[in-house]
């Protein structure tokens, strides 16, 4: 009832702040219930985010006062440092090529997922979760690509003949990136993989026989003009819960090539994080990187709410 | 007779070859995703000597239990007794999961079905803010923490991921679908909005809350505190697990036996709430 009121209240012309003072009277039960959740989201997402932007522009090593540098941050990152020009190329290898990829493989075995009895669907949901649910289970491509003859890849492959010497999978800059995007693409079936799954499960199935009946032969038909328009707005959460994944890689790569990796071959821009921040406590110069990677994702995002927005 | 009707409409769309190409990439890529999985289990019940047959087998001979047995000696002597890393992982997991589902709800509620000022900003923060996972904000936090005193406490492993945004979206979207007659009619009854929140919406979410507790247990179940904590008794299970497993190849069973013992309660977990898990991701469209 309360909350009628607010409503119809609002074209009264009063002063601004006796305004808010009565917004707030007005729905304290509103703001009371958001607060408990709304101020720890401040504390740790607005505020981080916010004090990386000041202290980009900042000297700081966490016992001294920050102290002020300007643009310097900025430029040392783009003019002198060499490792993080390889990093953003490696992120932007992950967030262009395992992102979108990873997208479509999530979409891709949803909609084939959809196509199973119920029973053998939750079966095979399962499957492709299951990397995702288990965690460090990942750890366990580090004996697949185990650089000496016991690693399971390189005796597979001695075995048959194929190679003659065991292969360095994880530290030989010419491979490691490829093995560190296919356990990615392995742990990249995740919450989108979810939504999509609800997606193609939720399109009401009249609207497939009304598809029939209007001349839809075949399951690209039914995909395209039917399925896609009915779930754009999951594809889009979906893109956003990529986006956030393939831009923040860096802990597999970690994990399973060392820090730091042969010629920083998995250095990624959230390693560089790591290695400025929690090895040489160069805070002022972590939160440059840490804020361009907030603002790299913030933009990759808009446009792809643009793109997907257009086709309307 | 019906029935037969609907599966002769539905073959309009559904070519043989079209079913054996699913089948075919189903088949393929459950594999890829399947054999890294079957490996840890056979792994974990090899004894020491099939370990290092050459090439190594697939299959195992003689099933043994022993990794599982030096797993739990090795645990007995670490430094700090193992049962404290079982007791921060289960007490770290159960406080987030229950406290990011009452104040996610809680927050959820007034969000979905109130009108007040700033409640478009605030939601519009929180989707923009899915964007962030913990991985990139961790430097920043870390800051933050650090300025404030809790770093190496508890709370750096608690209160972080209590404010995740994912939660308090999906919940929000769950929500939506209430019709506001039923609150209508309850607010008539003299019910306040918490009462209403506690016994009308709650209930009604359920589907949502299981999805949050799957979500938020996985995710501390799995984590190792990273640079927020270094005294190693504050530390977590998946920390305990590195431990026993940084011993290479020898201790490639007792590795496996490990990870399989922390990877089963999620998947138990997660088979117990699925269908309440695609529910509430029917809820999770965006709209820009």
């Amino acid at each position: 009832m309360k909350i009628e009121l607010a409503r119809s209240n609002k074209p009264i012309k009063m002063p601004l702040k006796e305004r808010f003072i009565r917004e707030i009277k007005l729905n304290k039960t509103s703001y009371l219930m958001v607060a408990p959740y709304f101020i720890l989201f401040v504390i740790f997402t607005v505020i981080p985010v916010i004090s990386s932007l000041v202290l980009s522009f900042t000297y700081f090593n966490m016992l001294e006062f920050p102290q002020w540098r300007g643009w310097m941050n900025y430029q040392r990152l783009f003019l002198e440092d060499d490792v993080f020009l390889i990093a953003i190329k490696n992120t932007l290898i992950f967030a262009f090529l395992t992102g979108p990829l990873s997208y479509f493989l999530c979409f891709i075995f949803a909609w084939f997922i959809n196509e199973l009895p119920k029973r053998l669907r939750t079966f095979m949901t399962l499957v492709f979760y299951a990397p995702v649910l288990s965690g460090q289970v990942y750890l366990v491509w580090q004996l697949i690509f185990n650089g000496d003859f016991y690693g399971i890849l390189n005796s597979f492959l001695i075995h048959w003949g194929i190679i003659s010497e065991p292969i360095q999978w994880l530290t030989d800059p010419k491979y490691n990136l490829t093995c560190v995007i296919i356990v990615q693409l392995w742990l990249s079936l995740g919450t989108s993989f979810l939504a999509f799954i609800a997606g193609f499960k939720d399109v009401d199935h009249t609207l497939y026989e009304a598809g029939a009946i209007d001349g839809i032969r075949n399951r690209f038909q039914e995909l395209f003009y039917i399925t896609i328009p009915m779930m754009k707005d999951k594809m889009l959460f979906g893109a956003v819960m990529q986006i956030a994944q393939s831009f923040a890689v860096g802990q597999v790569g970690m994990a399973l090539g060392g820090f730091p990796s042969t010629n920083y071959s998995l250095h990624t821009v959230v390693t560089h994080i790591y290695d400025y921040g929690s090895i040489r406590y160069e805070m002022g110069y972590a939160s440059a990187i840490s804020f361009l990677l907030t603002l790299a994702m913030v933009i990759t995002k808009n446009i792809i709410t643009k793109l997907l927005r257009t086709d309307d | 007779m019906a029935k037969a009707n609907e599966l002769h409409r539905k073959r309009v769309s559904r070519s043989w070859y079209g079913d054996f190409f699913v089948f075919l990439m189903l088949a393929g890529f459950g594999a890829f995703m399947v054999i890294p999985m079957i490996f840890l289990v056979i792994n974990a019940f090899k004894p020491l000597e099939e370990i290092f047959i050459f090439p190594p087998r697939l299959y195992v001979v003689n099933p043994t239990l022993d990794n599982f047995k030096t797993m739990f000696r090795m645990a007995s002597n670490l430094w700090v007794p193992f049962s404290r890393y079982i007791f921060n992982s289960v007490f770290v997991s159960i406080t987030v999961t229950v406290l990011h589902i009452i104040f996610a709800s809680m927050a959820a509620y007034p969000l979905a079905k109130h009108k007040f000022a700033g409640r478009d900003t605030i939601f519009q923060v929180i989707v923009l803010s899915l964007l962030f996972t913990s991985g990139t904000l961790a430097l920043p936090q870390y800051i933050v923490m650090a300025k404030m005193g809790m770093i190496n406490t508890y709370w750096a492993l608690i209160l972080p991921p209590v404010a995740s945004s994912l939660g308090l979206f999906l919940m929000k979207q769950f929500m939506l679908s209430i019709p506001d007659s039923t609150l209508e009619s309850a607010r008539m009854d003299g019910a306040n909005e918490f009462v209403i929140y506690w016994k009308i919406v709650m209930p009604m979410v359920k589907p949502a809350w299981l999805t949050l507790m799957i979500f938020a247990f996985q995710s501390i179940w799995n984590s190792t505190g990273g640079n927020f904590i270094y005294t190693e008794s504050l530390k977590l299970l998946p920390t305990a697990l590195q431990q026993i497993t940084a011993g290479g190849i020898a201790r490639q069973g007792v590795g496996a036996a490990a990870m399989l013992v922390m990877a089963l309660p999620p998947i138990i977990v997660f088979i117990i709430t699925q269908s309440n898990v695609i529910e509430t991701m029917s809820h999770s469209g965006m709209k820009e």
